[in-house]
């Protein structure tokens, strides 16, 4: 049985990912996940086969990635929002390349350098894409240091699975916070060795590249990447319900905000309010058929975010005018209380019933 | 009859692409010979750039991962920080590595990683049509410079062996050119040393070849080879910038 | 059960550790725990603050919009914190260095001479487990064992003395208050 620590989920993060077999990293420093790449200085080093690299820029690490992920290796790379744009050359150039690669956004508040307090602006950039051409990356969005250990070791089983990036979409607060965690014992790697680039041997010589010049090969890698992407929207979408069973008024949230949202429904247990939430775990592929089969009995959805409304759009194209949808967020790098969204989510039903 | 010359087995034979005249195709076959001699097919992994030789692995038989517009150095640095005993090297161009990718190919140096960098510099941006480049001598006209380079509006052109020679983590530096029987021969050697140093664990070698580009320098390729002599290579003079043979042999 | 506190003071007070320690008490007693530090550029030199939750029940949210208990080591602190204090709620301030009192009605105040009485034991360093000996009695959480056995997991692999001396320190300050 693996034993409960405390500790903080950068640290969280950086330990996963070396138990699930991660042996490089690279990365800038950047608030707030400075505690991923000092943790991997001081231990990712101490394992056979560990490479960390301090590197120049964020986007020099991302492309270090790229290496080390085609000779094989199991890599990472992480940062804070304005480092993550940095990344996005390399990222759609692993989507392209099809290889495999964690890449953890502790998101800050922006646009620009902005702050450096917890905020989840970066929802678009990372279910989009985020860099340039026809592709999609997952974006896993835990809510707890146990998911942030849970959910590494996932993103990289992934990454090999669909070969391709994964992201890890947390905020600084998820990154600062100790909560207790129990490590599982990670699943053994399943990656085929056809796809590592190691020398030709005494073989036929191999080329990764995402350089397709005539439009009709380039056409049917893109139908190609994309029957990829619908099989992993079929298959991989997660989700918590919490108090959902039969409340009247559901909260979409994720991440620091879906604990918010959990506290504030607490809040509410004694208000005659029945208030539930609806958590998506993965971003993308957004759980869009399990939200909308509870718009079957529910007909009002309070979409709450740390940003000015970003999911707020994959729950209305899930929605598809279904139900009626609300929206509080606060961007810039607030945390709300639970107090204060109790109070949004009773001044809402209080409107709602003036309506009826 | 005895044979004098034939394709280096590291090479697919496939017709190069490149323009008549140009240094990329001398350049691909050094390397291969290099490769071929060294013995080293089986475990080399190249890295080509975005530029001319964006195709390389159209001609290379041997593993190659294309690297983004610059970040040649880095992606070489993950390849060889995880497979040590492979022949890693990246090929790229002077926008390539000495404007868009100068940062990882500064920082790749000063760690010294034990790559090659094969550095084709022909004083402009060959692909995209002829644009000026980090290494435009002073007064070339290119199609972004039509007076010609203008310190005071362009700067000045990139020594690129200058600037990473001063470097602690640099082992062998050396600026050569293909403009000649003999020039080609003396870069064949640079190449082969580069490579021989990386097997022996010294650390960061970069060769720079001085390579005519006579389409976007509008002159003939007999014109580009002189202009290489009479100009160019008085900008970036010929020779051998550090060569470290004592460099401490990493483990 | 759900309780929040706040423990702030000057950097280098320790005040970080003390809510690690008690965090990492309450996570071995069977609690659910959170702990979240301020961080970033407003702890470089200035007043550090870190909240921790312990709850017998999952815990939503980190924050402590009103925590039920603020220690405060320092008079910034004391300022920032007390009319965010739950009603009811207790407030610990360090009496050796904090010589104003609360405006805030309705709370319980709780001075502790922490610095004074780490100096009488030998080192003004230990001032922190010294509140912390108090905080752990008026809360009544956890036992003395329990958070020494903590400090020293914490603390890792710190000399038998500096233990010892911690020991001293929070004896003193569990024993000062008399419930």
């Amino acid at each position: 049985m693996n034993k409960k620590v405390l500790m903080q989920g950068n640290k969280v993060i950086a330990e996963a990912a070396i138990r699930a077999g991660c042996r490089f990293y690279a990365g800038y420093p950047i608030t707030p996940q400075n505690e991923i790449p000092e943790y991997m200085a001081e231990n990712l080093r101490k394992i056979e086969g560990g490479t960390f690299i301090q590197s120049e820029s964020e986007i020099a690490a991302i492309h270090m990635v790229i290496g080390a992920s085609a000779a094989g290796a199991r890599a990472m790379t992480s940062s804070s929002s304005p480092g993550i744009s940095l990344k996005q050359e390399g990222i759609s150039s692993m989507a392209a390349c099809e290889l495999p690669g964690v890449i953890v956004n502790m998101m800050r508040g922006g646009p620009g350098l902005g702050n450096i307090r917890p905020s989840q602006g970066d929802y678009f950039q990372a279910t989009r894409g985020g860099g340039h051409g026809d592709y999609r990356t997952i974006v896993l969005a835990p809510a707890t240091a146990q998911e942030l250990a849970d959910l590494t070791m996932e993103a990289f089983d992934l990454a090999d699975k669909y070969r391709g990036p994964v992201i890890m979409l947390a905020d600084g607060m998820m990154g600062q916070m100790m909560e207790p965690v129990v490590f599982r014992t990670p699943r053994p790697r399943n990656y085929h060795d056809d796809f590592i680039m190691k020398g030709a041997e005494e073989g036929k010589s191999k080329i990764i590249r995402g350089l397709i010049l005539d439009p009709l090969d380039m056409e049917e890698h893109n139908w190609k990447l994309d029957r990829k992407y619908k099989l992993i929207s079929q298959t991989e979408t997660r989700h918590e319900l919490y108090k959902a069973d039969d409340a009247d008024i559901i909260i979409v949230a994720y991440g620091t905000a879906a604990r918010i949202a959990k506290g504030a429904i607490k809040r509410l247990q004694d208000s005659g309010l029945k208030v539930g939430l609806f958590r998506p775990i993965t971003l993308w592929p957004f759980p869009e058929r399990e939200l909308r089969e509870l718009a079957e009995r529910v007909e009002d959805f309070l979409v709450f975010e740390m940003s000015t409304g970003q999911m707020l759009e994959d729950v209305r194209l899930a929605l598809q005018g279904y139900a009626k949808i609300s929206f509080h967020g606060r961007p810039g790098g607030i945390v709300p209380t639970p107090a204060e969204l109790a109070n949004v989510i009773v001044r809402h039903c209080d409107e709602r019933c003036k309506d009826i | 009859m005895k044979k004098v010359f034939e394709k280096p087995k590291s090479l697919k034979g496939n017709i190069f692409h490149y323009c008549p005249g140009c240094g990329h195709s001398i350049a691909h076959r050094l390397v291969g010979e290099v490769i071929d001699e060294l013995e080293i097919r089986g475990k080399v992994i190249g890295v080509p750039p975005a530029g001319c030789a964006v195709l390389a692995y159209n001609y290379f038989d041997i593993d190659m991962i294309e690297a983004q517009h610059g970040r040649g150095p880095a992606t070489a640095t993950g390849i060889k920080r995880v497979l040590p005993d492979r022949v890693v090297f990246s090929y790229q161009g002077d926008g390539d590595l000495a404007a868009i990718g100068i940062a990882e190919t500064f920082h790749a140096a000063n760690r010294g990683e034990n790559i090659t960098i094969i550095f084709i510099n022909n004083a402009v941006y060959g692909m995209t049509g002829g644009q000026m480049a980090p290494t435009t001598t002073l007064g070339q006209k290119t199609t972004t410079s039509p007076p010609g380079r203008d310190t005071v509006l362009d700067g000045y052109p990139v020594k690129v062996c200058e600037l990473l020679s001063g470097l602690g983590g640099t082992t062998y530096i050396e600026r050569c050119t293909v403009n000649s029987p003999a020039n080609v021969m003396k870069t064949k050697k640079a190449i082969k040393k580069a490579f021989q140093y990386q097997i022996e664990g010294r650390g960061f070698s970069l060769v720079e070849i001085l390579s005519p580009c006579p389409t976007n320098w509008k002159m003939t390729p007999i014109e580009s080879c002189h202009w290489i002599d009479e100009s160019m290579s008085k900008v970036f003079p010929l020779g051998v910038f550090k060569d470290e043979v004592s460099a401490e042999v990493k483990p | 059960m759900m309780i929040k506190s706040i423990f702030s003071g000057f950097g280098g007070q320790g005040v970080l550790m003390m809510g690690y320690v008690f965090a990492h008490g309450a996570m071995s007693k069977g609690y659910q725990v959170t702990y979240l530090p301020a961080y970033g550029a407003e702890v470089r030199g200035g007043t550090a603050n870190c909240t921790v939750a312990v709850a017998d029940e999952e815990i939503a949210s980190p924050i402590a919009s009103e925590p039920d208990y603020v220690v405060a080591l320092n008079t910034p602190s004391l300022y920032t914190f007390q009319n965010r204090i739950a009603a009811e709620g207790t407030l610990f301030l360090n009496s050796s260095i904090i010589n104003i009192r609360p405006t805030r009605q309705g709370i319980n105040v709780v001075e502790i001479p922490c610095g004074e009485m780490a100096e009488k034991i030998g080192n003004p360093r230990v001032s922190n487990t010294v509140m912390m000996g108090a905080f752990i009695k008026k809360t009544g959480l956890f036992s003395p064992d329990i958070y020494m056995k903590s400090l020293e997991v914490v603390m890792g692999g710190k000399k038998k003395s500096v233990m010892e001396i911690n020991r001293v320190a929070f004896m003193a300050g569990y024993d000062f208050l008399n419930i």
